[in-house]
């Protein structure tokens, strides 16, 4: 595509700051990959995309439905609910202090948005899940907008995209968190009962309780290049093993090798990879 | 441990009574004795009705605790194991098998931890690997094929956290039995014994009844593992054990389980019989109760069960 592999280069671009100097503040990003500064700008008309190396930086949840959905429109559902703090969770600050930071951060209640909207010609049920709200994780509220979500679906006769974007489950919420997994499983068996497709999109990075559930129940599983995908997370995993863990283990590709994901599609490819995947189900 | 001392304290107590009445002979009036000793039983069971979320963790994780293999000795008869997920390797984490229970056949499947430190290395310390959640299901489909109904026993530390078990797709393995759980057309009976650690524990406990020992502990993260995220110190775990509200008692309240099964005074592990036997009567009350509804009513049960689980919302609209 076009916007993908256009020239960064170009005299528009302010030239990059030297990097032992103190960074621009907010204009300048150091790509991880690849090392280079790239200007904010540039990332950002590049869908978070690094135009030298083509790292995937973190996409957030209003952008990535804009990536996904025709005419950047869609019906946002159920954005109003918010968690209700029921462990009156406090560890080193109060949980309530953190969802209030989160949501005036962010400018929403909670760490995933639910919407309905059109991807190329089609009718679907969209999820985008928001690492910038307390590390993207699925407590009761997130439990609930996905199961709600998938019963949409299943009311509308829908196609499902689950964008993941989570560290596990939502440890403030204990217990309750964890039952969201079966819950949400469970309406994923409904889904599947009724003959309709769910797409799952990992991207980095997808750990925990959500890629124990519904991350890795898709019809098709797919993954963004280079996205970090597991069950444990890696330091868990160093410090039960005692060892360093290889470069590129929990990676997309990693997994592809391994048999866990159907394909890992560059973030340029996802709209058509995933509208040719629906014509073949549904057409 | 300070929860020891004061055991060994009402211990003490009740031994002082046995010794006042022989040194008091029948000076001490029997309505007397019956009254200290009552008091004593009462001071007893407001110790044990109130022990701290921290002090249950440790009486869930005592080395005496009954296993899943010790509960199928006291509770089944002609049990069968079976093993394999037939795709990879037998899981000694997660044992199962079926045998009859009270007159019934049934599959039964569970955690296994060991004794001593050579069979905690062999069982993984009940840490299982997809090749055990991938073995459980393989149980399972077989109990629902001949329509036998399914006691799970859940008490696992975890899912193995190794490299290992992330290449054989340790996500896959416990999101694959959470969705195939619910749907398997047969009684599911879950009971917690000890540990239901996070999603090593839930993958083998969806079921229609979820029943928790009353010093079991269940929870999204141990104690530990909390401290050290939240905390940044891992020695602030009995802070995070009461933060997490990971207690039957807590539990029900929030309407996560269905019933508390009482242990013999003390713990389990002081009397393993006596506690099999209240797991095993809790399980043969749900059977009757379950047995009773038609297939599609189980289902529609089990979904709405699991489906109300979390309401801890508010809509701003
Ligand atoms: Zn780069």
């Amino acid at each position: 595509m076009a916007w993908f592999k256009r020239d960064k280069d170009s005299i528009q671009s302010p030239v990059p700051p030297e990097e032992r100097r103190v960074r621009t503040e907010g204009m300048w990003d150091k790509c991880p990959a690849c090392r280079k500064i790239i200007w904010r700008k540039d990332l950002e008309s590049n869908w978070q995309v690094c135009p030298k190396c083509e790292h995937h930086f973190k996409l957030g949840s209003a952008k990535r439905l804009e990536l996904l959905l025709d005419d950047a429109r869609w019906t946002e559902h159920d954005s109003e609910l918010t968690s209700s703090d029921p462990l009156h969770f406090t560890d080193t600050r109060p949980y309530k202090q953190r969802l209030r930071e989160a949501r005036q951060k962010l400018g929403m209640n909670d760490a995933i948005v639910t919407a309905e909207g059109v991807l190329s010609g089609r009718q679907v049920i969209c999820c985008a899940m928001e690492f910038g709200f307390i590390g993207g994780s699925m407590g009761a509220v997130v439990g609930e907008k996905v199961t709600r979500a998938i019963e949409l679906a299943i009311a509308r006769r829908c196609p499902l995209i689950i964008v993941s974007c989570s560290g596990g489950a939502r440890m403030m919420e204990g217990t309750i968190s964890l039952m969201q997994l079966a819950k949400v499983s469970g309406a994923l068996a409904r889904l599947d009962a009724a003959g309709l497709p769910y797409i799952s999109v990992l991207t980095d990075p997808t750990t925990g309780g959500v890629t124990a559930s519904y991350a890795m129940l898709g019809d098709l599983n797919i993954a963004e290049p280079g996205a970090l995908i597991g069950f444990a997370g890696p330091r868990v995993i160093e410090q039960t093993i005692r060892q360093k863990l290889p470069d590129g283990f929990q990676r997309a590709e990693f997994l592809l090798q391994h048999g866990f994901l159907d394909a890992v599609v560059p973030r340029p490819q996802l709209k058509n990879y995933i509208a040719s995947s629906l014509e073949f189900f549904l057409a | 441990m300070d929860m020891d001392h004061q055991k060994r304290a009402l211990d003490n107590l009740e031994q002082d009574v046995e010794q006042l009445r022989k040194a008091t002979g029948d000076a001490l009036s029997r309505t007397d004795l019956e009254r200290l000793r009552g008091d004593i039983a009462q001071l007893k069971r407001e110790f044990y009705d109130n022990i701290s979320p921290w002090q249950r963790t440790q009486l869930a994780r005592h080395p005496g605790r009954p296993y899943t293999l010790d509960y199928v000795q006291h509770l089944l008869t002609s049990f069968h194991e079976l093993s394999g997920d037939r795709s990879f390797a037998d899981d000694p984490a997660i044992v199962g098998g079926f045998g009859w229970f009270r007159g019934r056949p049934v599959m039964l499947i569970g955690h296994q931890k060991g004794r001593d430190t050579k069979q905690r290395l062999a069982r993984n310390f009940g840490q299982a690997k997809p090749e055990g959640y991938r073995k459980a299901l393989r149980l399972m489909s077989l109990a629902a094929k001949f329509r036998r109904p399914i006691l799970t026993l859940v008490d696992t530390p975890g899912a193995y956290p190794g490299m290992d078990a992330e290449e054989r797709g340790q996500a896959e393995a416990i999101a694959r039995n959470l969705r195939e759980m619910m749907r398997l057309p047969v009684p599911i009976l879950v009971t917690i014994t000890g540990e239901g650690g996070s999603g090593g524990a839930l993958a083998i406990a969806v079921g229609d009844r979820v029943h928790m020992l009353e010093n079991s502990i269940y929870s999204v993260i141990s104690p530990e593992g909390c401290a050290s995220i939240m905390w940044r110190d891992a020695t602030k775990a009995e802070l995070a054990a009461g933060a997490l509200r990971i207690t039957p008692h807590d539990l029900e309240n929030m309407g996560l389980i269905d019933r508390i099964v009482p242990e013999p005074e003390g713990g389990a592990h002081l009397d393993p019989a006596a506690a099999a036997q209240a797991v095993g009567d809790a399980l043969e009350r749900a059977l009757a109760e379950l047995g009773a509804l038609s297939v599609a009513d189980l289902l529609e049960r089990r979904y709405q069960k699991f489906r109300r689980m979390g309401q801890f919302f508010a809509d701003l609209a």
